[in-house]
């Protein structure tokens, strides 16, 4: 079976100025809503309590809300929880908590209702984890940037590193702007998102590079272009795989996992296109030209008499 | 043409057998289970054994069978949850006070796996439900007050050797010493450079005078951290005994947390309760003047006394005994107990003391060679009551004394208690010393319940989308790249069972988040023979033979897949930086599993493509999919 025959000659590059418009715009999108809706931040990062409970009948989220606010519980959120049965009740990180059965006790409140998990996260290990987050964040930037610069040519690796920022940026513009709870798993899978976004990128790279040894003709634009669509039948391929695994992990896996599926399935597909548009197009916009990636030590062969 | 050469064989053999033997384990169920186990002064005996066994029948139990463990401790295995359930409150019931029962899920790994050192991965609280807690100590108060210990001693050091002082104070920086003359700084270094050696001094003239100052050295600080949370964990897990928990994990997590996981236990409220909980020692004079069983029998207590009851022997009668109120020592006082051999054979414990506490101490033992002296331990108790349906918990203080023996001289900073039934009861009491109190309060900063049902319902959730996962991409390989699609499936299949492996000798904790993990890597494990393909069939397009196409298929492919490989790994150690319990096995499962995939993908796959088409000469074809 195949999907893309082997003579496939889509001309990526013709729309590339269209993609640098598309994913500029996308990216001052996603930097808007980050600034004005912010992050739906997890429990782990903001500290507090989050209290899951089960009912016998689909729960009145409303009259739940309205009846711990009575009982002395101010700023509660209350929001279902993969089934109309099973709620899920957050209190805010600065109520008075950490005493020792909150859950028992705010479940006490509620009719009918049974107590399936509660979790307490004090405000210092959050602001921690916040930090440490953030600082995993910069590491796997500066580590993968460093890698590339290291393996490749710098025309590369800067392009590389504007796809490793473009990615995580919209995957966090997506959180933003639908409020999907960002969490620490969801953060673990950003940072995937950022190894695999750039597998992809290195693929296509190694091909140019490949092209441009191998091929004596050809403008830059051509060799990115033939480049891109040799390895598209992979790229498509793996990134399909992938997505059904994750896919499997959205569908199946249960609400805990929810946060994490959605960033890997936006993750793999913004990842795919960046690596074909971003990495790409910008290499040659950044000038990319043959001369710069034939091996020094065979010039300098080529040139002895 | 393409073959490898034998050893690769058998190294590729030899690790696919290391791979199921060591995944094995993972397979077999566990079995509910109930352990017993004796606790100081008790024995578990044919007594309790028959005791147990005939309430069970009566209450119409059947155990699969018991096992008399290396740990003195005997299990119960039963067939079905509600059987264990009722078969622990029978064995609380009959063994009584003295024994601690726990429920338990036994591993039911056949011996000779267990003896290859085969075990299960353990599994994280959000798949077996129970509690988690991180606490955090207080060490900085810890350290103060250390400090303000040794300025209490330095003061009265300094006053025996006869040294006027103008000031001694201590402040966040340290203690400062204030003296008249070079003369005093010379004679007060040299007690300063013996007796306090963890301190170091910053000498300087002030006016006419001159000042000490005095730090705990980094290293005597690092040491106190490492103490303090050491002892904290050791009481933390004595304590964990006491709630009947099994497989409880308790570590370290950074400088000063420790991370409490119990599987299984679904009263919060109460765990909470009694790690936190403080229980002491003490030590108090005998009243040797007045008349114990007379004063029990009159009630009427001597003034300055209180009455305890004492069991010299294991086990044997108690002896009412009075006991001086003063106390003269305290367990905080306690930096260390271990159990030693005295020099007349006996059974010893040696204590160093430390805090402040030993020189009052040295001083009263000093006062009163001859004269018994007793230790108590007392604990604040939690014990539920039934009010109204509801469970509640009351507070009760239990005195118990452990040990009542002869002073046979001032006991300085480091002494022996002799006078042991036996070294059990040595090696139990110097545990006891040593768990006995938390060193420095602890927070609870963070904590989590699960209930069983939920964490059953990840468990079943995650396997159910792994499979999902796994069949879809079996299925769709296998109609894209036919053959080859199939080898890569056998591949990806070795690849689950050799990460389970790994991750199972390494003893790593399967959270959901590792399931992920696992997940992750298998759609990522494929991608490697994606690239591996579609350059055979590249090359193949090109007009190369099917010998040469893999050739040149495998061996391209590899400084691409490597690359990309380890841009995912750098990823997965940033991840394993974050330091948390569930993402860090998250990004062991990634890390490993992209490990095993590399060799899987490439090693394996190829072993097997050579043995199909390696040794024909003629191939025309070979099964690609194109």
């Amino acid at each position: 079976m195949e999907f893309f025959k082997h003579n496939t000659a889509i001309d990526f590059m013709a729309l590339r100025k269209w993609a640098a418009f598309a994913s500029g715009l996308a990216t001052v999108l996603c930097i808007l809503t980050l600034i004005i809706n912010g992050l739906n931040w997890g429990l782990e990062f903001t500290g507090g309590t989050e209290i899951v409970t089960s009912f016998q009948a689909p729960a009145d989220l409303e009259n739940i809300r309205q009846t711990l606010e009575t009982a002395g519980y101010h700023d509660v959120k209350v929001q279902v929880y993969g089934t109309a049965k099973m709620v899920l009740i957050r209190l805010a990180g600065q109520e008075k908590v950490g005493s020792n059965n909150l859950g028992q006790e705010v479940v006490g409140h509620l009719n009918g209702a049974s107590l399936e998990s509660s979790a307490y996260i004090g405000p210092e290990v959050g602001k921690e984890l916040a930090t440490n987050g953030a600082l995993a964040l910069v590491l796997a930037l500066i580590g993968t940037a460093i890698y590339i610069a290291f393996r490749f040519e710098y025309r590369f690796a800067v392009s590389a590193a504007v796809a490793l920022i473009h990615d995580p940026l919209i995957i966090l513009g997506i959180f933003s702007y639908f409020q999907m709870e960002f969490t620490l798993t969801s953060l673990a899978a950003l940072l995937t998102v950022m190894g695999y976004s750039l597998n992809d990128t290195i693929v296509v790279f190694d091909r140019i590079r490949e092209n441009f040894r191998k091929n004596r003709k050809g403008s830059p634009t051509e060799i990115v272009n033939i480049s891109v669509n040799q390895t598209l039948s992979r790229t498509i391929m793996t990134s399909g795989l992938t997505l059904l695994a994750v896919l499997s992990l959205l569908l199946f896996g249960g609400e805990t996992l929810h946060g994490f599926a959605t960033a890997m399935i936006v993750g793999i597909v913004v990842g795919t296109y960046s690596s074909i548009y971003v990495a790409g197009a910008l290499a040659v916009a950044l000038g990319l030209d043959r001369k710069d990636l034939l091996p020094v030590v065979r010039s300098a062969l080529d040139d002895m008499p | 043409m393409n073959r490898y050469p034998l050893w690769k064989y058998i190294v590729l053999v030899l690790v696919i057998a290391f791979g199921f033997i060591y995944a094995l384990p993972n397979v077999y169920k566990k079995d509910f289970a109930v352990q017993i186990s004796a606790d100081t002064g008790h024995v578990l005996d044919a007594s309790v054994e028959n005791n147990i066994e005939t309430a069970f029948s009566k209450q119409q139990i059947k155990d699969l069978r018991m096992e008399k463990q290396a740990d003195d401790s005997w299990l119960y295995r039963f067939a079905t949850a509600d059987d264990q359930l009722r078969a622990d409150d029978i064995i609380k019931d009959t063994a009584g006070d003295g024994y601690t029962v726990a429920l338990n899920s036994a591993a039911t790994t056949p011996k000779w796996l267990q003896d290859l050192g085969a075990l299960p991965m353990r599994l994280g609280l959000d798949l077996s439900g129970g509690v988690h807690f991180l606490l955090a100590i207080d060490i900085n108060s810890l350290i103060e007050h250390r400090m303000q210990a040794s300025e209490r001693n330095i003061s009265d050091d300094l006053r025996k050797a006869g040294i006027r002082y103008l000031a001694l104070a201590d402040n966040d920086k340290g203690i400062n010493i204030r003296l008249k003359n070079r003369e005093d700084v010379d004679k007060t270094v040299s007690i300063l450079s013996q007796t306090y050696p963890e301190l170091t001094r910053t000498i300087s003239p002030e006016g006419d005078n001159w000042v000490i100052q005095l730090k705990l050295s980094p290293s005597a600080k690092a040491d106190a951290e490492n103490f303090a949370v050491e002892k904290t964990l050791s009481v933390l897990r004595k304590r964990i005994d006491e709630l009947g928990v099994s497989e409880p994990v308790v570590q370290r997590q950074g400088a000063d947390r420790i991370s409490v996981d119990l599987p299984g236990i679904q009263d919060t409220a109460r765990a909470q309760q009694i790690l936190g909980g403080t229980a002491t020692l003490e030590f108090h004079l005998q009243d040797t003047e007045h008349d114990a069983v007379e004063a029990q029998a009159s009630s009427a207590i001597p003034l300055g006394t209180s009455l305890y009851h004492y069991a010299p022997d294991e086990g044997g009668q108690t002896t009412p005994v009075l006991l001086q109120d003063r106390t003269i020592l305290s367990g905080s006082s306690i930096t260390n107990a271990t159990s030693t051999i005295a020099e007349d054979g006996r059974p010893a414990v040696s204590i160093t003391l430390g805090g402040g506490g030993e020189a009052a101490f040295y001083r009263v033992t000093g006062e009163n060679i001859g004269k018994p002296l007793a230790i108590i331990y007392v604990e604040t108790k939690l014990t539920p009551v039934l009010l109204k349906g509801t469970t509640e918990y009351t507070q009760r203080k239990t005195e118990k004394v452990i040990s009542i023996a002869t002073i046979q001289s001032a006991l300085p900073s480091t002494f022996q208690i002799t006078g042991l039934g036996d070294p059990k009861e040595a090696r139990d009491l110097a545990l006891l010393l040593r768990a006995g109190s938390l060193p420095t309060p602890v927070a609870v900063i963070e904590e989590s319940t699960l209930g069983p049902s939920l964490g059953q319902q990840n468990i079943d959730k995650g396997i159910f989308s792994i499979e999902v996962g796994f069949i879809a991409i079996v299925i769709f390989m296998s109609l894209y790249y036919r053959l080859f699609g199939i080898l890569a499936n056998i591949a990806l299949g070795m690849n689950l069972v050799l990460l389970v492996a790994v991750l199972s000798v390494l003893g790593a904790t399967l959270s959901l988040p590792g399931i992920a993990g696992i997940l992750l890597t298998l759609g990522m494990a494929v991608d490697a023979n994606v690239l591996i393909f579609e350059r055979i069939r590249e090359e193949l397009r090109n007009g190369l033979s099917p010998h040469a196409s893999i050739q040149a298929g495998y061996e391209r492919a590899f400084s691409t897949i490597v690359d990309s490989n380890v841009t995912t790994l750098i990823a997965a150690v940033a991840l394993l930086m974050i330091g948390t319990g569930s993402i860090k096995g998250f990004a062991v499962t990634l890390t490993i599993g992209i490990l095993t995939s590399m060799f899987t993908a490439i090693t394996g796959t190829r072993a097997i493509a050579h043995l199909i088409y390696g040794r024909k000469t003629r191939l025309t074809h070979i099964s690609i999919g194109i």
